[in-house]
C-alpha cells in the first residue's frame, strides 16, 4: 500500500523545504526529495500546501469514562485527528477518576478499537483526585501511563506536592501541574480587571495562578527535581519561569492558543464560550504569551480540550462550567496568530506542536523523515474558514473561535502509517 | 577499657568499645541456655525499664537480661504514672533516681529525651530507642549476629532496606558499621531516604535491585502503614512489588547471604512472608542475641568503675 504526497513544502523542527515528494509505503515513509517518479496507490497533489509532522496534544479531556455525554473516546479521537493530531494526552478527571490500571488499561484499549488517534493516559497524583494520598506511580507508569497530574483541581497541599514530585521523579514519571491558589480565587469566574468590573463579576487575581506556579517551581529547585506547569497564561507566571529556567531550575510549561489569541474581554455580553480555568486574561499577557512562545521560556502548545455540554455552558455566567473545545482549531489559531503575524516561524510552530509535547511526556514525536512512521499532517496556511457548531466534529460545541475567521487549515491526515483524513 | 556514665548512642561508641562489648556478649550467651539463668554480675542493683513507646522484644530482652544477671528488675508502667498528671521527663527520672535505681533504660518518642535524662540523673542511662536518632542495643546486636554468621563484617557489603528516614536502626547500625569497615548501602523510595548520610560514605538507591546485588547481609526495616497517610508511599501492594526483599530479589544477593530486620515484620510487605522462616532468615536468632548484648550492655555500664 502505497501514498504519494507531491509537491508539497516540507516542515520539520529544523527547517521548511519547499517543493518536496513523500512516498510512504506500507505505513513507513521511504523517500523525500523533488519530483519522484513513483507510482503509488494513492496519489495526492499538495500543491501550495504544506506538510507537518503530526501534533501531539499534551492536554486533553476525553471525559470518558464517566462524561461520555459530552465527549467520547471515539468522538474525541476523531475530532483530534481532524485537527491533525496522531495523539493525546488524556487528563484523569474521568469518573472513576484515572487512578488505576483497569481504567488506564480501558482507556488505551478504546482509543485503539477505533484507530483515529493515540490516547496515552495522564493518571492522578493522588487517589480520586482528593488530593490526600498518592496514587501507585511506578504501578501505573508500568501499565501505559505517561504523567501523572490533578488536572481540574490543583494540589493543594505543599506537603502532597513535595512528596509526588519526590516519588514521581524516581519513576521518572513527568507530573503535570495544574497551578491555582483556590483561597485567592475566592469564587471569581474570570479575570480580575476592568471587564470584570464592568460585567459585575468577581475576579480571579493573577496571584492566583503565579503564586502556585512558584510553589511548584522552589520544590523542583528545592528537590533539583523536574516539573512541568500546564496552561499558563499570565505575564508574571511567563516571566517567573523565564527566571527560574535561567536558575537552572528543570521547570517546562505550556499554554493554550487561546491565552495568545483572545483576551478577557470576549467575556462581553456574559458569553460563557469564553469561560475557562485560567481564565482569559488581558492584551500584555496576550504579548507576554507569544514572546514567551518566541524565547523558548514556553515549551509547548496545549489544548487544554474541555467539552461541555450545551446545558452546562449556556447558563447563568456564575454557574457555567469552565472549559473550551480546542482540538479543531488549535492549528488555525496558531497560523493565525502566530505565522501569519510573523511571529513564529513554521518550524517553531512545529516544535511547539508536535515536538516538545512528546519530548516532555518520553514519548517519541512524529518527524518527516525517512525510515519513520508516517505521521504527517498537511496543511492549506492560506485557506481561510470559520468555525462553526456545524463543522466541529467533537460532540460538545463550546468552543469561542465560532463565526470567527481563521486562516489555515488541515487538509489531509496521515497518522501511524495510514491515510485518515484528505 | 574505659566507658562513659550512659550508653546514649553508637555515635558515642568506638570500634573498640564496640569490640568489647560483643565479646563480653558471647560469654553472657551461655547463660541465656544453661539450666539456671542466674549470674551474679548486678546483685543488688536497681535496673528500671521506662519505656513511652510501645515495644515487646526490647523491653522485655532487656528485664530478662537484668533478671538473669541477678538485678532487682522492675519496669515504670508510663501510661499509669503521673506522667499523665504532666509530671515532666526529668521530674520522673529524678524522682526515680532518688530512690536509689542504678539503671535507666529508656524508651522515648523524642529525639534527645536519654540525653536529658542522663544529664540530670547519676544513674546509669542506656538509650532504648529514641525518636528517628538511635537504638544502640539493637545494632550491638545486629553487629553480634554478623560476627557470629560471618566471622567479621570488614569489607562485607550491609544493604538495609526500606524506611531509612525515620529509622533510628537504620541510623545506629550505619554509624557502628562504618566504625567496624562494612560497606554500607540503602535503598528505598526516594520520599522514605534521607538527604544528609551520603556524606558519612553510604551510598543510597532508589533501585532496591542495585543495593541488594553482592550484598552478604540484606536488611528490610519494617514500613509503617500510617506513613501512606502523609504521602510517602502510595500503598502496600506497589512498596512490595517494587522495594520488597523477595527471593527473586535476593538471588542478586551473594550466595549464603543473611536476611536480617529488627522486628516487627510486616509479613509480606518489607518481606516476603516465605523468607520470615528460621532456616531461611537469622531473625529468631538475632532476638537471642539480643538478650545477651543487653546483658553485656548492662553489666559494661553499670559495673563500669
Amino acid at each position: 500500500m502505497t501514498i504519494l504526497l507531491k509537491n508539497v513544502a516540507v516542515v520539520t523542527v529544523d527547517n521548511v523545504t519547499e517543493a518536496q515528494d513523500i512516498l510512504i509505503t506500507d505505513g513507513v515513509i521511504t523517500k523525500i526529495d523533488a519530483n519522484l517518479t513513483d507510482s503509488a496507490d494513492t496519489v495526492l497533489d499538495c500543491t501550495g500546501k504544506t506538510a507537518f509532522p503530526a501534533f501531539f496534544d499534551m492536554h486533553t479531556h476525553m471525559r470518558d469514562p464517566g462524561f461520555t455525554y459530552k465527549e467520547d473516546i471515539e468522538s474525541g479521537t476523531k475530532a483530534a485527528m481532524h485537527g491533525g493530531f496522531w495523539g493525546v494526552a488524556a487528563m484523569p478527571n474521568t469518573n472513576p477518576v484515572t487512578d488505576n490500571v483497569p481504567v488506564v488499561e480501558y482507556i488505551i484499549n478504546k482509543a485503539n478499537k477505533f484507530g483515529y488517534a493515540k490516547v496515552f493516559p495522564v493518571a492522578a497524583i493522588t487517589k480520586g483526585l482528593e488530593g490526600k494520598e498518592l496514587t501507585e506511580i511506578m504501578e501505573l507508569k508500568a501499565h501505559g501511563v505517561v504523567a501523572i497530574s490533578d488536572d481540574g483541581k490543583p494540589v493543594s497541599d505543599s506537603n502532597t506536592m513535595r512528596q509526588a514530585l519526590r516519588y514521581a521523579d524516581m519513576a521518572g514519571m513527568p507530573v503535570v501541574c495544574h497551578s491555582e491558589d483556590l483561597s485567592l480565587v475566592n469564587g471569581g469566574v474570570m479575570n480580575e480587571g476592568a471587564t470584570a468590573d464592568r460585567l459585575g463579576l468577581r475576579g480571579i487575581p493573577r496571584a492566583a495562578e503565579e503564586a502556585a506556579i512558584a510553589r511548584e517551581i522552589i520544590l523542583a529547585k528545592t528537590y533539583d527535581v523536574p516539573v512541568h506547569i500546564t496552561h499558563i497564561s499570565t505575564k508574571g507566571s511567563v516571566d517567573f519561569i523565564r527566571f527560574a529556567k535561567q536558575q537552572g531550575v528543570k521547570v517546562t510549561c505550556d499554554t493554550c492558543p487561546h491565552y495568545f489569541s483572545l483576551t478577557d474581554e470576549a467575556c462581553e455580553g456574559y458569553d460563557t464560550h469564553a469561560k475557562m480555568n485560567p481564565p482569559l486574561r488581558e492584551a500584555y499577557d496576550v504579548a507576554a504569551m507569544i514572546e514567551g512562545l518566541q524565547d523558548g521560556t514556553i515549551d509547548a502548545i496545549a489544548t487544554d480540550h474541555a467539552p461541555h455540554h450545551f446545558d452546562e455552558k449556556i447558563i447563568e455566567f456564575d454557574h457555567a462550567l469552565n472549559g473550551i473545545i480546542g482540538l479543531e482549531t488549535s492549528f488555525a489559531v496558531g497560523c493565525t496568530y502566530l505565522y501569519k503575524t510573523g511571529k513564529l516561524t513554521l518550524p517553531k510552530l512545529a516544535k511547539l506542536m508536535a515536538d516538545t509535547p512528546c519530548r516532555i511526556l518520553n514519548i517519541a514525536p512524529a518527524e518527516i523523515k525517512v525510515g519513520a512512521t508516517a505521521n504527517i499532517t498537511v496543511c492549506d496556511l492560506n485557506e481561510t474558514w470559520v468555525p462553526t457548531p456545524e463543522n466541529t466534529v467533537s460532540k460538545s460545541k463550546n468552543s469561542p473561535y465560532y463565526g470567527k475567521e481563521l486562516v489555515g487549515k488541515v487538509k489531509i491526515v496521515i497518522t501511524d502509517g495510514k491515510l485518515k483524513l484528505s | 577499657m574505659k566507658f562513659e556514665k550512659d550508653l546514649l548512642g553508637i555515635q558515642n561508641l568506638d570500634a573498640d568499645q564496640i569490640h568489647y562489648i560483643l565479646k563480653k556478649a558471647e560469654d553472657m550467651k551461655k547463660i541465656i541456655f544453661s539450666d539456671c539463668k542466674k549470674a551474679t554480675n548486678l546483685t543488688g542493683k536497681s535496673v528500671m525499664t521506662l519505656f513511652f513507646e510501645n515495644s515487646t522484644r526490647t523491653r522485655t530482652s532487656f528485664e530478662l537480661a537484668a533478671k538473669y544477671l541477678g538485678a532487682i528488675a522492675s519496669n515504670m508502667p508510663v501510661s499509669s504514672s503521673s506522667v499523665k498528671k504532666g509530671e515532666t521527663l526529668i521530674d520522673t527520672t529524678r524522682t526515680l533516681n532518688a530512690m536509689g535505681n542504678d539503671c535507666f533504660i529508656i524508651r522515648h518518642e523524642n529525639a534527645g529525651a536519654p540525653h536529658l535524662v542522663a544529664q540530670n540523673v547519676d544513674a546509669t542511662v542506656i538509650n532504648a530507642g529514641d525518636g528517628m536518632n538511635e537504638h544502640p542495643t539493637q545494632a550491638l546486636l545486629d553487629f553480634f549476629t554478623m560476627y557470629e554468621k560471618m566471622g567479621t563484617v570488614e569489607g562485607k557489603k550491609i544493604a538495609i532496606i526500606g524506611d531509612i528516614y525515620h529509622s533510628r536502626v537504620a541510623r545506629s547500625d550505619t554509624y557502628g558499621l562504618l566504625k567496624l569497615g562494612a560497606e554500607v548501602v540503602m535503598a528505598g523510595p526516594r520520599t522514605l531516604l534521607p538527604n544528609d548520610l551520603e556524606s558519612l560514605g553510604v551510598k543510597m538507591y532508589t533501585d532496591v535491585d542495585k543495593a541488594i546485588k553482592d550484598a552478604d547481609v540484606v536488611m528490610p526495616l519494617r514500613l509503617q502503614l500510617e506513613r501512606q497517610k502523609n504521602c510517602f508511599f502510595p500503598s502496600g501492594y506497589e512498596y512490595s512489588k517494587y522495594f520488597g526483599v523477595n527471593e527473586e530479589r535476593m538471588k542478586l544477593a551473594k550466595e549464603g547471604a543473611l536476611i536480617m530486620h529488627p522486628g516487627p515484620v510486616n509479613r509480606g510487605l518489607e518481606l516476603q512472608s516465605a523468607l520470615y522462616a528460621p532456616d531461611k532468615s537469622v531473625i529468631d536468632e538475632q532476638v537471642t542475641n539480643g538478650v545477651a548484648v543487653r546483658m553485656a550492655v548492662l553489666d559494661t555500664f553499670i559495673n563500669r568503675a
